[in-house]
């Protein structure tokens, strides 16, 4: 009997082989988009992960927060029986991109750093005392080929864009003799060591090295795809939702013949969700496989992303991990269980010689309305207090999906409401019967629609965003980019030398000097500048005192970004503590793409402050027309590498081509997500289309021929497409808003300007329409075409 | 001691691989005569003798020596305890250089013995950056918070410690350093490699054993050993059995077996009196051969001996005073104190390596 059973139910599939590759299809789609988001974000964590365990991991650190470390201060460590490591860490600068250089010293090194035992396992002579060696993964080491550092050795294993070498060696590559940025705690801590504060009273204990903060900075970036992801995820379940619907409405009359036959309800509904865990199986592999080519597909832009902003190593190679394809299939499984719990609940339920009712469900779904209804204001209460009572990205998140859902719940009684007023002021019997019509199908048509508000308003949001941040971006880097030219010195000596040389060919010679220092507690740069009319007209100032730029070249005061403004409540006239003692904040400016703080104060002011500091990049003012050719007279004079030089222009495009990457991920997972809404509206029409023939044979008969009946129906795909595209509008500008001003504020620490793209929404609106359209056209066009005998059917049969 | 040699000879092996191309024994055989074998490394030559204090220092030209003490001691509670100090150094050329350029590099190991329990130490350091060093006058050895310090080699503190023990020993002695072999010249292979050797088995020492359940006040013998040389051993030779014996009446011995898969093993010993005069045994005047095998850490290590020098009417079964006297660290071996019985009577250690 089961056998026999199993056999009926699974031949409807035979026969409705499109049906069946909607279903999976719909399923693969909405597991690959999340699987593939997941894939991206793992890639990523594991580069930080592994760049972190590179450095000492989760290993404690000493630090001294007015600066580096003494050598001395590490010996006296030591000696005092501290199993403390030195680490030196900075940047090396090469043609093709700067990588972080991690001096270790091998032989004290914790077994967290697992290059130290490379070392070990090496060539301990070579990597010791001069020239020297750097340690470095494949695609970092092919950066680091060049005369002037030492040779490279390939690695397995080491963070991308991370290079290590012997603390000696770092110290003179980065020409910080004696120095150590920070030391790591060892585990295995002797018997007896006196206090931290009797042998090194200048440092402190941390819990851990640096990484943690990127693993934090890029949380937000990581959220917002996961959100994107889950979105897409739940967009994707209507179309299955939509498919095991019209697949039980269709096999209704097989399982009554079977519950008739002797079948219990309890087996048929096992034997159903056998099916069904079956096909999840099977769509969930095939999701993944896409999710994986989606991942592979969109990772060197999230990468370079992730590089671009925040310094972030990851390279663009994907790693398949179990742990994936398991959460993959989990998320399919999941998926299909909720997206056919309301059909199977009914199937349990249904009485063994249940009448013929096909749409009675979709008449009593009518009675769900009010429900919806309030579960669509209680989201909006909750997302209202999410806004104003929470803080932080998370309570910025619940806000965004609280507001999204409740949009949506809110949509069908609102298209209701709408076509029910339609009614009233329609004339004629067609028209009349239209919208009763339209308004009686609005229950199986709401969830598609659902999920299409959910693709426009996320598309309207998130355009907004980015086209608003690319608006003040664009402004923002003109303003900020003032000279002409940009330049690094090899060194001190060449660098006075090209001062001698530039000054009767420039305008200005403005230094950009900087060191990276403890400020309110967390790292930040410090920048001099000098009292030049560039900064006094140009630099992008939000807040100041009236006399800001003579403030700043008195030495009396500092300007922040915007990022350290927020992340402390600092404002104009405020104290800052900075090493070497307290200045007045003299005003704020936004510093868009930095994750990081940084403090503005007068090129004075930072070489008397930090004499060590180096003298290398300036900023050159040119005549107009005359930057060729002093660029032309530098490599001439100097033998400059070109890595070494860059013109306003080179580095506003560079800057612009990170920004487009940035959101180039952004824009794909938008483009799919209304693909995958659009296809739920198709699934929805070919399962309300075989289920309103009996409503629409009575019309026939009356009077109206197939092709107007097609016409209608296309008519009402369209209208109802377009009246949830106008009602996505608000949702998605408040969206945007909600991303503008709380989610990039908690997440990146700047507030952007919210604009307002109309054309946008014109194009977008259009899409929907031919989304909307297309998914109409063949329930219509098999309408239109309908042969007429099936119609006539309909009345001599019991449906 | 030519034991020693081997042992470093392996940590070389296992933390400095970049010796991968040594010179083969009989290659650095060949350039024994010229004083420098083929990177530059001083060759130890026989007629050389110490001069003190300067030996007591490093002598970078030469690839490894070290400063290795191992006391057998009683406490006030009655029990038997032993303790270690070694200090390695290990050269990656024949040179000084300042800061981290320095290619000398030191480690350091620690061991403290109890009837039931072994406990180990070990460091690592950077020459260069004074985070270990060796300097002669007045005699200061240190690696971290470890330290063998005094105003001479003849009156020292000795300290280390690790995660679960600690030392601290006051060593004294009015005997002379007693040269091993040919004045100091200590052929270790029937292939013709030495090392410099001289040895203070003399010290009288008190102090205190830090441990899990209390302090400790220990009081008892120590010895030292100094040596240093650049030639690795033969391939053939899979490790060693090397003694330190004090007997109650006063003499000491110390006698070493080398073990050789190509042939017969080698042994060496040094008498020496009461009174500090040594007597030089060649190859095969000792002999040592294992009675008891344990399981150690894995392995079978003998941990019951029988050892004999017929010239001197010497034979006695040497016993572990605990068989788990495993060092476990980067290159692990077993060293422990020992207690003998036979035609003499007394304590000592025992270092064994190569037990697989």
């Amino acid at each position: 009997m089961t056998g026999a059973a199993l056999s009926a139910i699974l031949g409807h599939w035979r026969r409705h082989p499109f049906q069946l590759a909607t279903l999976v299809l719909g399923l693969a789609l909405a597991t690959a988009l999340w699987s593939g988001v997941q894939a991206i974000n793992a890639e990523a964590r594991a580069s930080y992960d592994a760049a972190s365990a590179a450095v000492g991991g989760t290993r404690p650190v000493l630090v001294d927060p007015a600066g580096d470390i003494d050598q001395a201060t590490y010996v006296a460590l030591r000696r005092a029986g501290w199993q403390v490591s030195p680490i030196l860490e900075g940047w090396v600068r090469t043609p093709r991109g700067r990588v972080r250089l991690v001096g270790i010293d091998p032989l004290t090194a914790p077994p967290e750093i697992a290059a130290a035992g490379t070392v070990l396992a090496g060539d301990l002579t070579g990597f010791l005392g001069q020239p020297g060696m750097l340690i470095a993964g494949e695609a970092t080491a092919a950066r680091l080929e060049s005369a002037d550092l030492p040779p490279v050795t390939v690695a397995e294993g080491i963070a991308p864009s991370l290079a290590f070498a012997d603390i000696g060696v770092a110290q003179r590559l980065l020409g910080l003799e004696g120095r150590i940025t920070r030391l790591i705690l060892r585990e295995d801590q002797p018997l007896t060591r006196p206090p931290l504060a009797e042998i090194a009273p200048g440092l402190e204990e941390r819990a851990s090295g640096g990484q943690a903060d990127l693993a934090r900075l890029t949380d937000s970036f990581h959220l917002n795809l996961t959100a994107f992801g889950l979105l897409s995820f739940a967009v994707g379940l209507f179309i299955v939702n939509g498919a095991i619907g019209l697949a039980f409405e269709q096999r209704r009359p097989t399982f009554r013949t079977l519950r008739a036959l002797g079948l219990p309800a309890r087996r048929l509904t096992l034997l159903l969700v056998a099916e069904l865990a079956a096909f999840a199986l099977i769509s969930g592999a095939l999701g993944i496989a896409l999710g994986y080519a989606i991942a592979a597909a969109l990772l060197p832009d999230v990468a370079a992303t992730l590089r671009g902003l925040y310094g972030a190593p990851v390279e663009g190679g994907l790693t398949i991990r179990p742990a994936w394809w398991a959460a993959g299939m989990a998320i399919a499984l999941a998926g299909t269980a909720a997206a056919s719990a309301g059909a199977l609940w009914k199937l349990a339920r249904l009485p063994v010689l249940a009448p013929a009712r096909p749409r009675a469900w979709a008449r009593a779904s009518q009675a769900t309305l009010g429900p919806q209804l309030a579960a669509s204001a209680a989201l909006a209460l909750l997302s209202l207090a999410a806004g104003t009572l929470g803080a932080g990205l998370l309570a910025g998140f619940v806000m965004l999906g609280a507001l999204l859902l409740s949009a949506a719940l809110a949509l069908p009684a609102l298209l209701s409401a709408l076509l029910a007023l339609a009614a009233r002021l329609a004339a004629g019997p067609r028209a009349e019967w239209f919208w009763a019509d339209t308004r009686q199908q609005l229950p199986g048509l709401s969830l598609a629609l659902m999920a299409l508000l959910l693709a426009l308003a996320a598309n309207i949001g998130v355009g907004t965003m980015v086209s608003s941040f690319r608006l003040t971006f664009t402004g923002w880097l003109d303003q900020r980019l003032a000279s002409e030219i940009y330049v690094t010195a090899e060194d001190a000596a060449q660098a006075e030398a090209m001062v001698a040389f530039l000054a009767p060919r420039t305008n200005a010679i403005l230094p950009i000097w900087s060191v990276e220092r403890e400020v309110a507690g967390a790292p930040a740069e410090i920048f001099g500048v000098a009292d030049h009319a560039t900064y006094r007209d140009h630099w992008p100032l939000l807040t100041a005192l009236p006399e800001v730029w003579d403030l700043l070249a008195r030495g009396e005061g500092a300007l922040i970004n915007e990022q350290l403004a927020r992340r402390e409540g600092l404002a104009p006239g405020d104290r800052l503590d900075l090493p070497g003692g307290a200045l007045i904040v003299a005003g704020s400016y936004s510093d868009y793409g930095n994750p990081s703080a940084q403090v503005l104060i007068s090129v004075s002011t930072l070489t008397a402050r930090f004499p060590e500091v180096e003298r290398l990049q300036f900023g050159l003012r040119v005549p107009p027309g005359q930057t060729e050719a002093v660029m032309a007279a530098l490599t001439g004079e100097f033998g400059l590498d070109p890595g070494r030089m860059m013109d306003q222009q080179a580095i506003k495009a560079f800057s612009l081509q990170v920004f487009e990457r940035t959101f180039t991920v952004t824009g794909a997972l938008n483009v799919m997500t209304l693909a995958v809404a659009g296809f739920a509206i198709l699934t929805s029409l070919l399962t309300l289309a075989a289920m309103r023939l009996p409503q629409l044979a009575p019309v026939w008969a009356l009077g109206l021929t197939r092709a107007q009946l097609a016409r209608l129906e296309l008519l009402r795909a369209l209208g109802l497409a377009a009246v949830t595209m106008v009602l996505a509008i608000p949702v998605g500008l408040v969206l945007a808003w909600v991303l503008l001003a709380v989610i990039n504020v908690e997440a990146f620490g700047w507030r952007l300007p919210m604009h307002v793209f109309p054309a946008d929404w014109l194009w977008l609106g259009a899409l929907a329409l031919l989304a909307a359209g297309l998914a109409a056209l063949w329930p219509a066009l098999r309408l239109a075409r309908m042969a007429p005998a099936d119609l006539v059917r309909v009345f001599s049969n019991e449906r | 001691m030519s034991g020693r040699a081997l042992l470093s000879s392996c940590f070389l092996a296992v933390v400095l691989i970049a010796f991968a191309a040594l010179p083969g024994p009989s290659h650095a055989q060949g350039f024994a005569g010229l004083g420098t074998d083929a990177e530059g490394f001083a060759i130890p030559e026989p007629g050389r003798g110490f001069t003190f204090p300067e030996d007591h220092g490093a002598h970078p030209d030469y690839r490894i020596e070290w400063w290795y003490v191992t006391a057998t001691l009683t406490g006030e509670d009655g029990r038997a305890y032993g303790v270690q100090w070694t200090l390695f150094r290990s050269a990656l050329a024949p040179e000084r250089r300042e800061g981290w350029d320095d290619p000398q590099i030191w480690f350091g190991h620690a061991g403290l013995t109890t009837p039931d329990r072994h406990f180990v130490g070990e460091r690592f350091a950077r020459g260069g950056v004074g985070q270990a060093g060796v300097q002669a006058e007045p005699f200061a050895a240190w690696i971290d918070e470890w330290r063998m310090e005094g105003p001479s080699l003849s009156e020292v503190t000795l300290t280390a410690q690790g995660p679960d023990f600690a030392y601290d020993l006051e060593l004294v002695t009015g005997m002379p350093f007693v040269p091993q072999g040919q004045n100091g010249y200590s052929v270790k292979s029937a292939s013709g490699q030495a090392s410099y050797y001289y040895s203070q088995p003399f010290y009288e020492v008190t102090g205190t054993l830090a441990l899990p359940d209390g302090p400790v006040r220990v009081s008892g013998n120590a010895w030292l050993d100094r040596e240093w040389s650049s030639q690795p051993l033969a391939e053939t030779q899979t490790g060693w059995d090397w003694f330190s014996l004090v007997f109650e009446t006063g003499e000491r011995l110390m006698g070493f077996r080398l073990r050789d898969t190509a042939g017969p093993d080698f042994t060496a010993a040094t008498w020496i009196t009461a009174e500090g005069t040594p007597t030089p045994y060649p190859n095969g005047a000792f002999r040592a051969e294992p009675l008891t095998i344990t399981p150690v850490a894995g392995r079978d290590v003998p941990t019951r001996w029988q050892v004999s020098l017929p010239e001197r009417d010497l034979d006695v079964t040497v016993e572990a005073l605990n068989p788990n006297s495993w060092m476990e660290t980067a290159f692990p071996y077993w060293e422990g104190p020992v207690s003998f019985t036979g035609t003499h009577r007394g304590r000592g250690y025992l270092e064994m390596t190569g037990y697989e």
